[in-house]
């Protein structure tokens, strides 16, 4: 019944699942021009993000279009509104890959080192980013809950970084301004975590119904 | 955070929640067949509530038990009780000519009697009693105004109900219940066979009606029911399989059944 509707509904899910994967793709290839001091791939991240932002503006208009034509009620509605505020969360990963890829051929020509937990942080939030697209593509309410739960992890590796860099100041090992880009960059990656959660939020309401514990 | 009071709220804030009519553990048989199968419902003044559920499931049915219409087909036995304002109209007492005064009905297609707009819309009124002309001319403009169809039709009172439009037609029938100032209004799939604009105006029309009146209506139009119910009740099989508020019904149901049957996954 409602084949059309269905395939309409798989379409959503496998143009997600793609701007997810071109998300992902671009936080690992900032991570790798951060640490390789990678000037080229950075760039190259800067200008991917324009295919993000291409694929939430036609997910977008699936989304409206299927609200228009299907008037979906219950959790095709869910699935649907959730769709719809997660491509926002998910472009704006994007976005911030793309920020710190700035930074990077910014801070290229300098001489700075990159420390484990901005390695860590960058590949916690990475796996936030994974995890909750993937949640919402299993209608996995388990797994969205995990992915909000890790935010605290990715809160906690950004103080950790603030009193490193902090220190770092204070011996002037590295130049002030190299430190507050680093400051930046990690700031970016608990921006990244803070979207996940969001989409991980959108995903609960999707499967269960319950945005945020409100009713 | 603090909360912003400003901000309306979503929930339409509730003029009152008098029961006006409650349905109690009622049983009802066509002769061996069990159209009903133990409804409970309440039915709240100046609310709108909507009967949803597949073909066959006991909508009509329950609707025109709310006022005895069932009475007139053979076989039918009903058991339980169903209240108005608190009186069981099924109890021996009730006077059922006074019974269907109160509680109206609306049906699928439009049943103008083959006479006047006029002499439509003064029937009922005639039939209690009201002969005075001036007070039948005003009862006559005031249902046909309450119907939202006066400027149409203020011209052909005296031309004959049948040559109307279907959704002249249809709103002339509502005229004609709310002639005798019901207080609860029945509708049985009442814009099913109209156009989207004459579905419209019926639509307003039972926003508007609802100030005043309680209405339930039965409808095969999911959008419909979430445009205008405040309540939802989802029949299957001669049960109710889930009653609440339309707009959680329709976003998180609790019953896998009405999620199947509302987003069309049914069977
Ligand atoms: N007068 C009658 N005599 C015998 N059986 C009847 C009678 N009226 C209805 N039924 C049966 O009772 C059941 C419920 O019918 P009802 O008309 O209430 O369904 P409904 O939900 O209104 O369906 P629809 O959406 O098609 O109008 C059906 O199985 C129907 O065949
Ligand atoms: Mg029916």
């Amino acid at each position: 019944m409602r084949v059309h509707f269905t395939q309409q509904l798989d379409e959503l899910n496998k143009l997600l699942i793609e701007m997810g994967a071109l998300t992902e793709e671009a936080i690992d290839n900032a991570i790798k021009a951060l640490n390789d001091h990678d000037v080229d791939l950075a760039k190259k991240t800067i200008k991917g993000d324009g295919q993000i932002n291409h694929y939430s503006r036609v997910i977008e208009s699936k989304c409206l279009d299927l609200v228009l034509q299907q008037q979906p009620v219950a959790s095709d509605f869910r699935f649907i509104s959730s769709a719809l505020k997660m491509v926002y969360d998910i472009e704006r990963i994007g976005d911030m890959a793309a920020d710190i890829s700035e930074i990077v051929v910014y801070i290229s020509k300098k001489k700075y080192t990159v420390s484990n937990q901005i390695k860590q942080m960058a590949a916690e939030t990475k796996k936030m980013v994974h995890d909750s697209i993937d949640a919402y593509v299993n209608k996995d309410v388990e797994a969205a809950r995990a992915v909000i739960a890790y935010d605290d992890i990715v809160d906690d590796l950004l103080l950790d970084i603030k009193k490193e860099l902090t220190k770092e100041i204070k011996k002037e090992t590295e130049g002030v301004s190299q430190v507050l880009d680093k400051l930046m960059i990690a700031k970016y990656f608990e921006r990244i975590g803070d979207h996940a959660v969001n989409i991980g939020e959108w995903v609960e309401y999707a499967v269960t119904g319950i945005y945020k514990g409100d009713y | 955070m603090e909360t912003n009071t400003n901000i309306p709220q979503n929930e339409n804030t509730q003029t009152s929640q008098k029961i006006k009519m409650e349905c109690k553990n009622v049983d009802l048989f066509y002769d061996k067949f069990q159209a009903l199968k133990n409804v409970n419902i309440e039915i709240t003044e100046n609310r709108i509530m909507s009967f949803i559920g597949p073909s066959g499931c006991g909508k009509s049915t329950l609707l025109r038990s709310l006022n005895r219409m069932n009475d007139l087909v053979e076989g039918c036995t009903i058991t339980g009780e169903i209240h108005l304002d608190g009186q069981n109209i099924y109890s021996p007492q009730t006077d059922v000519n006074n019974l269907r005064k109160r509680v109206g009905m609306v049906f699928q297609k439009p049943n103008p009697f083959p006479m006047s707009v006029f002499d439509n819309v003064a029937y009922g009124p005639r039939t209690h009693g009201v002969h005075n002309r001036s007070e039948l001319n005003n009862i006559v403009e005031k249902s046909l105004r309450n119907a939202a169809i006066w400027d149409e039709l203020k011209d052909r009172l005296h031309k004959n109900a049948l040559g109307l439009s279907g959704g002249q037609q249809q709103r002339l029938c509502i005229a004609r219940a709310l002639a005798v100032e019901p207080d609860v209004l029945l509708m049985d799939e009442a814009t099913s066979a109209l156009d989207p604009l004459s579905t419209s105006k019926i639509e307003d029309l039972v926003i508007e009606l609802k100030k005043n009146y309680t209405i339930c209506m039965v409808t095969h139009n999911m959008q419909q029911a979430l445009r205008i119910s405040d309540d939802t009740a989802f029949f299957l099989l001669g049960e109710i399989i889930e009653i609440g508020k339309t707009k959680e019904l329709f976003t998180t149901p609790k019953d896998k059944r009405t999620e199947n049957y509302i987003t069309g996954r049914f069977g």
